[in-house]
């Protein structure tokens, strides 16, 4: 089973992010910011990261430098999840380690779309 | 792979009450000369998080106004302007609008469309003011599922890869993402009720079910009370393992019903959340500075009481900013801080709890207190204790407005807290020191279903008294009571007469005592006054769970309620303040 690291501080949106996520089969941990996200990940891998942007303690930019610092995280894909999608932001990203971003709102099934085409079905 | 959305609107609902009680706690706490940037990066992420589950969701109401505030907050994190006190009192006016808007979602209950409108325009013309609007405007907000798309080529303006992938064949995927409907945005007007909660430590439960489970309670505690008062006849040597039984039924029945009372407890800090609000509008209108400190917030108290208790809290706190603290130059005069305090306290006491409202302002003036009752044809002894002359206060017509400041009241009395207290079965009293502050003390019981009474008998008929309002019992010895010429009785216990009043003759019975000395004199007690309540017999103290008259016949004079004793016979509970301010 493909397992997902879900990180938002806003309980109904990860919420509604898992749900989605375990419908389709996959293995989903949460966490509510980078912080909590970074302790989750140093005891297991991932196939894939789903981060919010905007959080408190640690945002998700942040937290994806801190995971491309870990051997485990050297090729996973991260993927932000930010409404501000414009260029510099998207430059912080990829300079940040991130492979990709999805943009704010989304629908759950379009979500799903990318995930399955990032790591597969799960 | 369709999902409901609808699922996770409870949720968001909740989280947004939630995070828009931190944001006013926020706004309230920051000190507007000395910006922290983290408390900026607090309330944005609190605008962007509601604005994004709202967008998610399918709120549109919601959107524009976290809009705005996420906007500015934006500027001010980055330096582009500057929080100020105009900032502060528009973004708790957000507040209030957008919890308006969020309960209107929830519930259905009314949005006032002028103040949405009207906390709109504020916004937009204060983003309007700031330095840089002119080269970013913010007061048309885009819609927020259009973005700027980025420098490189992005695959979909939605989604995009910084590199491409190389373990998945992309072709295919990619013709299903390029082939993929633009996310569809659900307008839903209103939440249907969640079936299944989504958080696994708490469940909602309609407070109904709540009662019904206590009413049961109570029920059983009377079936209870009456196993145990037939079974004391049964010789132990022949029926022990009944009356083992017997007595752990009634263990499980008392812990059952702490349980019971239990889900029904509520934190104090569902009142007294609600006042660093009050105290900051109050102050800035009086010109006032006003530190608002909270002990206790996690005491809990009886749902029923603790949305009673609102009310007058409310008045005590207000007259506190208003007549009590002193305005800050007069304060530094009397080599005191210039900012005031207003302590809010709650503990438990036995069964009891106790609220105090302290300041440390002016304290109660004597001198216009005893005036002003003089003035009302009042007989003030120059030798009256103060804990007397502060009793004044709380009689009807002795507005604190125009007698403790000049301040101008609301037309609200200290009397009709008084009133509401009483009502709720608790009471009331002030400690007060010139120059120091004052100190308003309210107890309360924990719960108004479940009574500690002490059952008595007047003739056939047993009623129940209040264990709080009994202070002893004895029988007098006949030297003691002294006849008033057919006008009653009074009785001298230690060095001081109390009237007595006879039960029979409230309830208009017979008693089978011929006078106070063959009876039992039960002395009781209030804040008004004592007196002697004559019984003829004591049947003993038991915990009573108390039966509403008025909602089942009418009200009765001197009773409060009824109860169901264990033999099945119902008993009154006397009215005890009733009976001896009658008198």
């Amino acid at each position: 089973m493909k397992k997902i690291l879900v990180v938002d501080d806003s309980r109904s949106l990860r919420q509604m992010v898992v749900f989605t996520l375990q419908q389709a089969g996959y293995q989903v941990t949460e966490a509510g910011d980078g912080v909590e996200a970074l302790e989750v990940a140093s005891g297991q891998a991932f196939d894939l990261v789903l981060t919010d942007q905007n959080m408190p303690r640690m945002d998700g930019l942040t937290l994806i430098q801190n995971l491309r610092r870990k051997v485990e995280f050297l090729s996973t894909p991260l993927l932000v999840l930010t409404t501000e999608a414009d260029s510099a932001m998207k430059v912080q990203a990829r300079a940040a380690g991130a492979t990709g971003w999805i943009a704010k709102p989304f629908d759950p099934q379009r979500l799903l779309d990318v995930v399955v085409r990032m790591i597969g079905g799960g | 792979m369709a999902v409901d959305m609808s699922q996770f609107f409870r949720l968001f609902f909740d989280e947004a009450d939630e995070m828009l009680g931190n944001l006013e706690k926020l706004l309230l706490s920051m000190d507007v000369q000395a910006v922290d940037m983290e408390d900026i990066n607090a309330l944005f992420r609190v605008a962007h998080t509601i604005k994004g589950g709202a967008s998610t969701f399918g709120f549109d109401d919601l959107i524009e106004i976290t809009h705005a505030m996420e906007s500015m907050l934006d500027q001010i994190r980055h330096g582009q302007a500057n929080f100020t006190p105009a900032h502060q009192a528009a973004f708790l006016q957000a507040k209030d609008v957008l919890k308006m808007q969020v309960d209107g979602l929830r519930q259905g209950s009314a949005v006032d469309a002028a103040q949405v409108a009207q906390v709109r325009a504020v916004l937009a013309a204060m983003a309007q003011q700031a330095p840089v609007a002119a080269q970013q405007p913010v007061a048309a907000p885009p819609p927020p599922d259009v973005f700027v798309p980025a420098s490189s080529a992005p695959e979909s303006e939605d989604f995009e890869l910084f590199e491409p992938l190389p373990s998945v064949p992309t072709t295919q995927a990619h013709d299903a993402v390029d082939g993929a409907e633009p996310p569809t945005r659900k307008v839903p007007v209103r939440a249907e009720p969640v079936a299944g909660s989504i958080e696994a430590s708490t469940i909602r439960v309609n407070i109904d079910k709540v009662d019904q489970l206590l009413n049961l309670v109570g029920e059983l505690v009377i079936t209870q009370a009456m196993l145990v008062q037939r079974s004391q006849t049964l010789a132990s040597a022949q029926h022990g393992d009944l009356l083992n039984g017997i007595s752990q039924l009634s263990r499980n029945t008392r812990d059952l019903q702490d349980s019971v009372m239990s889900i029904r407890m509520m934190p104090m800090d569902f009142v007294f959340s609600r006042f660093p609000r009050l105290v900051h509008e109050l102050s800035s209108k009086l010109g006032k500075s006003i530190q608002l400190v909270t002990e206790g917030d996690s005491t809990e108290l009886d749902k029923g009481l603790i949305e009673k208790i609102i009310d007058p809290l409310t008045h005590l706190v207000r007259n506190s900013i208003d007549h009590g603290i002193e305005v800050p130059a007069l304060r530094e005069k009397r080599g005191k801080s210039e900012t005031g305090q207003i302590r809010l306290c709650a503990m438990h006491q036995g069964g009891h709890i106790v609220i105090e409202v302290h300041d440390d302002g002016a304290g109660l003036d004597r001198g216009k207190i005893v005036a002003k009752a003089r003035s009302q044809g009042r007989k003030i002894e120059a030798t009256a204790t103060d804990e007397e002359v502060w009793q004044l206060i709380f009689l009807p017509g002795f507005s604190t407005a125009e007698i403790v400041t000049d301040v101008s009241g609301r037309g609200v009395g200290m009397d009709v807290v008084k009133r509401n207290i009483h009502a709720l079965g608790g009471t009331v009293s002030v400690s007060s020191r010139a120059g120091l502050g004052s100190t308003i003390r309210i107890s309360l019981p924990l719960t108004m279903a479940i009574l500690d009474g002490m059952s008595v008998r007047v003739g056939s008929e047993t009623y129940m008294l209040p264990l709080s309002n009994v202070v002893e019992s004895f029988r007098p010895p006949a030297c003691d009571v002294k006849g008033m010429n057919g006008q009653g009785w009074v009785v001298h216990v230690r060095g001081e007469y109390l009237p007595v009043i006879s039960l029979a003759e409230v309830f208009h019975t017979e008693a089978r005592s011929a006078d106070p000395a063959s009876g039992i004199l039960v002395v009781l007690a209030t804040e008004t006054g004592r007196a002697a309540l004559w019984v003829d017999e004591l049947v003993g103290q038991q915990q009573v769970v108390v039966k509403n008259i008025e909602t089942n016949y009418r009200k009765v004079a001197n009773v409060s309620g009824a109860t169901i004793l264990g033999d099945g016979c119902v008993s009154l509970i006397v009215d005890v303040g009733a009976i001896l301010s009658e008198r």
